[in-house]
């Protein structure tokens, strides 16, 4: 009774371990025998699915294993079936011919594909696919029916349809066609169009599943660029929603914007280096927003303060001042923190791909900061429109005298409002920090993007600042393919000079009397 | 030169942001004529002078100078077409000398190649001396225009509007600031000039409009309210209702 | 009051003059034999032959942004190019002196495996068209970018952001190696002109005298430029645009004529640069560099022609000695610069001199 259900566990191949030693030694030496008996001895170890029998087989299909006078078998110098040392001398390598090497081929796909690891049946599945032969297809059949790990089927399917498609039968190359049209990957087109020279019948078939392939591709890689295009637009806008604030509204053209995103990006590493060890570690980042608004508003405050406001009605000077001011910040943070880049670790919830669907796939942080840039930008829109100092704000900006005589404290609501923008810029510095090298001239990159960026969307108008950015970004991205990074840029710039001559106020333009000063 | 080409204003419109600057304005400015134009604040009077002088292009309507459609050119074009202007705030140069303002205001060439090689002749330089006399700022002729005071302003302004030596010239409050004499020898200016060439003063200062004596458009809300002679005008109840009512 | 506006004026040329006097002097003075107390270094003759074309650079932005204030943020990109102009015949002459050897392709191309010469480098073996294009290259640069921005108005600011964008731009391109202009690396190497090698002292000299006269040239272009009517205007657009379009002139071709000539100027400077500090590579045109030429003229007193070459002196000058012991700081002082001059000395040293004299 026992043996019975032995045989017929060992006959479905699902039972290794009950595989006898003593028949596993006898089915092995079996493979130093002539071919006939070689080709049985594969096939049979080969099902039974014995992990030991797959150094054997590779042995044999290289052609390292060898045959002593007497039988035993020898990988090297070491015993085929005990891997323990022995003398090799006298041993005669293994010969084999066609009908080995594919029972072999059949054989170790099969012991592999059951391999508990991954990475080996992910191998076993490329092997596979690379030998193109229809008598693969049950051992596919079996091992997809099987297989849960997406990459792994993935291949799978490959194979199987390479497989289906280098049958006799006109139906199952059909069906392979159907399949590998289906995946819609690179590898599967490239498998079709091979397929394409021997299957001259099949032609419009093949055509239409490489449409089919060609299409999708297209889809994904549109999404892909979309989304890249729509990650930038979103890094634009937060390194230009505090531009909006300081020089759309207040009209103050402030060139060390780009270098408070920067002290951002060091704030940022400076709450990651505090935390780091306590509690609070995995919380850094959404603890360093509101910091980095922190430094970069009082800042900000100081230098409106301080020096921005003698030079009010004189923009020109106002912009060399304020650059002198980005290049001592610039050259003090390179003094202070050195010129390498600093480290600034992205959270667990950060990391990581997400697939959309249609496979598209996107990074986790791009996606965050898409969604921090919105939020930003809501922010920014609320308190200007619903709390008192954004009142204050816009009656300072539409009337200063009137605001003035109404009680408003002007120079307050311009220290406010300055510090407001700076604060933002280095809110952009925390997202910026998540995807760009931090470093002392992590901004000058950003400023005149960003300007490029308020301008093109409209002075003075922060839903011009929102679309302003994300055209600007997903042009970028979608130009790149075609012209490269360098040309995309420079294809964009020109564009927007282009475009100011049309619309010379932007896309969003205050018309009437003050628009005019 | 032609002589004699004619304001000519049809159903202007302009509109800033739903406001209506100008509601369907009309106005015929005859060759030679001296015309007022009068009106509250925000009747829309500056803004008529922006159409003119191409600064503003109207919605819809029609503007002609003689046979030039003053809403397809741009301002330097149509300043060289004749048409002169002098704003509500004077506008000059403030880093260059008097004498300097009226030079460039002169009527010559005006390229680029012949601002290189210009060289002040006599006849030019008598010119600005003419004007000089006829603005009283001939002892001043050497000082920046920075540090002139705001009547000396108004009358630089002039001055250089007589230095264009344009046909139609249009003045925007010529008299604010000025002393009653001052007014008056500016009245007595507009009317010599006019009659060789057409002239549009805006003003609000009543008395000065009844010195001058010719036909008055009253503005109201961006359109014509009334249109005639002052004493006529000031009949008008429409007019009444407009500067004393509500 | 003429008296006293005719003596400030020639206090003015008493200091034209003195400069142009003392630039005369590292030449000379080197030329003394080795050993003698008075005699200058080399270094020294290089340095100030530096320092003159920095000074065109600053008169040609003076004319721009002091007269009819245009502040153009990408003078630089201008230098940059009549510098690459002259590159590329300094690459022409080397011949097959390469470390390659190849008889007519400069090494760098020999190394990226290009096959002929590009179609925009023909011609630059000759001298007279290489100095052409370092002044047509420049000057079509600033005719299109300064038509399509005066054109439809764009001032102050909004240009100036256009003009950084236009150097950063040039500088993003003229990294790639694929533009055919030696990548990051440049031009270098260079071996001789007019069939002077470069690294004789009467090459040097050469270069000196070039440069010096260069600059006599140009200023007295500018001052003609700028004394004529036609720098009265540029004053009038610069104080009140659109009151100087109501007068019936064109604005937008005087500032273009004025931007173009500038432009030409700062090319012509980049061209006597290159073979006196013997390379041009794509960091000339960061938007650093044109904006700290901005600071040289904003430093010397702008609108006055001869501050912009003061403070393009005096600015190196300071930049040069900092650097030699603290080069730390030396961007410490130059953003204090930019935040001394603009609140404190509004019109800059001649500013200051001119109170002094008063």
């Amino acid at each position: 009774m026992k043996r019975l259900i032995l045989t017929l566990l060992l006959v479905l191949g699902l039972a290794p371990i009950c595989f006898a030693q003593n028949e596993f030694n006898a089915t092995a030496l079996r493979l130093g025998g002539s071919f006939g008996e070689q080709a049985e001895a594969v096939e049979k170890l080969g099902l039974s699915g014995d992990p030991r029998a797959l150094p054997l087989l590779q042995a044999l299909a290289d052609g390292k294993l060898a045959r002593m006078p007497d039988g035993a078998l020898r990988i090297g110098d070491a015993d085929a079936l005990t891997g323990a040392p022995a003398d090799a001398t006298g041993a005669s390598p293994v010969r084999i011919n066609n009908r080995v090497r594919a029972a072999l081929r059949s054989a170790l796909g099969r012991l592999q594909i059951v391999s508990p690891d991954p990475a080996e049946r992910l191998r076993a599945a490329d092997g596979i696919l690379r030998s193109r032969s229809a008598q693969d297809l049950p051992l596919l059949d079996a091992a997809l029916a099987r297989e849960t790990v997406p990459r792994i089927r993935e291949r799978l399917v490959l194979a199987q349809g390479a497989a289906r498609l280098a049958s006799d039968d006109e139906a199952m190359k059909r069906a392979g066609i159907e399949s590998l049209g289906a995946s819609g990957s690179e590898a599967a087109r490239t498998v079709l169009l091979e397929a394409r020279t021997g299957n001259a019948g099949l032609a419009e078939a093949i055509d239409a599943a490489v449409a089919r392939i060609d299409r999708q591709l297209a889809f994904r890689r549109a999404g892909e660029l979309l989304f890249q295009g729509l990650s930038l637009g979103s890094v634009l806008l937060l390194a230009a929603l505090g531009l909006a604030v300081t020089f759309g509204v207040m009209g103050v053209i402030n060139m060390a914007h780009g270098e408070f995103v920067m002290l951002g990006a060091y704030t940022t590493f400076l709450v990651q280096e505090a935390l780091r060890g306590t509690f609070l570690a995995p919380w850094a980042l959404p603890l360093a927003v509101p910091a980095a608004f922190l430094v970069t508003a009082v800042l900000g405050a100081a230098l409106e303060r301080g020096l921005i406001r003698h030079l009010y009605g004189r923009p020109l000077e106002t912009l060399l001042m304020t650059f002198g001011v980005g290049m001592m910040l610039q050259q003090a943070v390179r003094l202070i923190f050195g010129a390498q880049n600093r480290e600034v670790s992205s959270p667990a919830w950060m990391q990581g791909t997400l697939m959309l669907p249609g496979e598209i796939s996107v990074t986790q942080n791009r996606l965050w900061i898409i969604v921090f840039g919105i939020a930003v930008l809501l922010l920014v829109m609320a308190a200007i429109r619903f709390t008192r100092f954004g009142l204050e704000m816009r009656a300072v900006v539409q009337n200063r005298r009137i605001a003035a005589t109404m009680g408003i404290r002007t120079g307050r609501v311009d220290a406010l409002t300055f510090a407001f923008g700076s604060g933002i810029a280095g809110m952009a510095g925390v997202a910026l920090s998540q995807i760009d090298n931090v470093s002392p001239n992590l901004g000058t990159g950003y400023i005149v993007d960003s300007f490029m960026v308020v301008v093109f969307g409209g002075v003075g108008s922060l839903a011009g600042t929102l679309i302003g950015a994300l055209t600007l970004g997903v042009f970028n991205k979608l130009l790149e393919p075609y012209t490269g990074v360098v040309l995309a840029k420079v294809a964009v710039l020109v564009g927007i000079m282009l475009f100011i001559q049309r619309r010379p106020k932007g896309l969003f333009a205050l018309k009437g009397r003050a628009a005019d000063q | 030169m032609k002589k004699g080409a004619s304001l000519y204003l049809d159903g202007i419109t302009v509109t800033f942001d739903g406001f209506r600057a100008l509601n369907n304005l009309s106005l015929i400015v005859e060759p030679g004529e001296l015309r007022a134009v009068i009106g509250p604040n925000g009747a829309g009077k500056t803004t008529m002078m922006d159409v003119i002088t191409g600064k503003t292009k109207p919605d819809s309507g029609t503007a002609r100078f003689g046979d030039h459609d003053l809403t397809r050119l741009d301002e330097t074009r149509i300043a060289n077409l004749g048409i002169g202007r002098k704003f509500q705030k004077p506008t000059m140069f403030d880093a260059l000398t008097v004498f300097e303002n009226l030079e460039l205001a002169l009527k010559a060439p005006r390229g680029t190649l012949a601002a290189l090689h210009w060289r002040l002749s006599g006849e030019a330089r008598e010119r600005i001396d003419e004007v000089l006399t006829e603005i009283g700022l001939t002892e001043r002729a050497k000082d920046r225009a920075g540090i002139l005071s705001h009547g000396q302003r108004q009358w630089l302004e002039i001055g250089m509007l007589l230095m264009q030596d344009p046909e139609l010239l249009l003045v925007d409050e010529p008299v604010a600031g000025m002393t009653d004499q001052e007014t008056e020898h500016t009245a007595a200016l507009l009317r010599r000039i006019a009659g060789k060439r057409s002239v549009v003063v805006v003003e609000h200062d009543l008395e000065f409009v009844r010195a001058l004596g010719r036909k008055v458009t009253v503005l109201h809300e961006g359109s014509v309210l009334s249109e005639g002679p002052i004493e006529q005008v000031q009949e008008d109840p429409r007019v009444i209702d407009v500067y004393l009512g509500r | 009051m003429p008296g006293i506006s005719s003596l400030r004026f020639n206090l003015r040329l008493l200091l034209v003059a003195l400069i142009f006097v003392l630039l005369l002097l590292p030449p000379l003075l080197n030329a003394l034999p080795a050993g003698h107390p008075l005699r200058v270094s080399d270094f020294v003759v290089a340095v100030t032959g530096k320092w003159i074309c920095y000074a065109i650079l600053a008169l040609s932005i003076d004319l721009a942004w002091g007269y009819a204030g245009i502040l153009s943020l990408g003078h630089g990109a201008f230098f940059a190019l009549g510098g690459y102009a002259m590159g590329m015949h300094l690459m022409r002459n080397i011949g097959d002196r390469g470390v390659y050897g190849h008889p007519i392709l400069p090494d760098f191309m020999v190394f990226l495996g290009y096959k002929e010469l590009p179609w925009y480098w023909l011609g630059f073996e000759y001298f007279p068209f290489a100095m052409l294009m370092a002044l047509l290259v420049p000057g079509a640069l600033a005719g299109l970018v300064g038509w399509l921005a005066f054109r439809s108005r764009i001032t102050g600011v909004y240009l100036s952001i256009i003009t950084q964008a236009m150097t950063y731009a040039l500088m993003l391109a003229f990294f790639r190696n694929d533009m055919g202009f030696g990548g990051n690396n440049g031009f270098t190497d260079f071996k001789d002109l007019l069939g002077v090698p470069l690294n004789t002292p009467s090459a040097r000299t050469g270069l000196y005298l070039a440069a010096f006269g260069a600059l006599l040239i140009t200023l007295l272009i500018s001052a003609h430029v700028v004394q004529s009517k036609f720098g009265r205007l540029l004053i009038a657009i610069r104080d009140a645009e659109s009151r100087v379009r109501f007068l019936g002139y064109d604005v937008t071709a005087f500032k273009l004529f004025v931007f173009v000539l500038s432009a030409m100027m700062a090319g012509l400077a980049g061209a006597l640069y290159v073979p006196l500090v013997g390379i041009i590579n794509p960091g000339e045109f960061s938007p650093g560099n044109s904006i700290e030429a901005v600071v040289w003229v904003a430093f010397g007193g702008r609108g006055t022609l001869i501050g912009a070459i003061l403070g393009a002196f005096s600015v190196n000058a300071l930049k040069t000695w900092l650097t030699s012991f603290a080069p730390d700081l030396w961007l410490l002082v130059l953003g204090a610069l930019f935040i001394v001059v603009t609140l404190f000395l509004p019109r800059g040293l001649i500013g200051l001199i001119k109170r002094r004299g008063a």
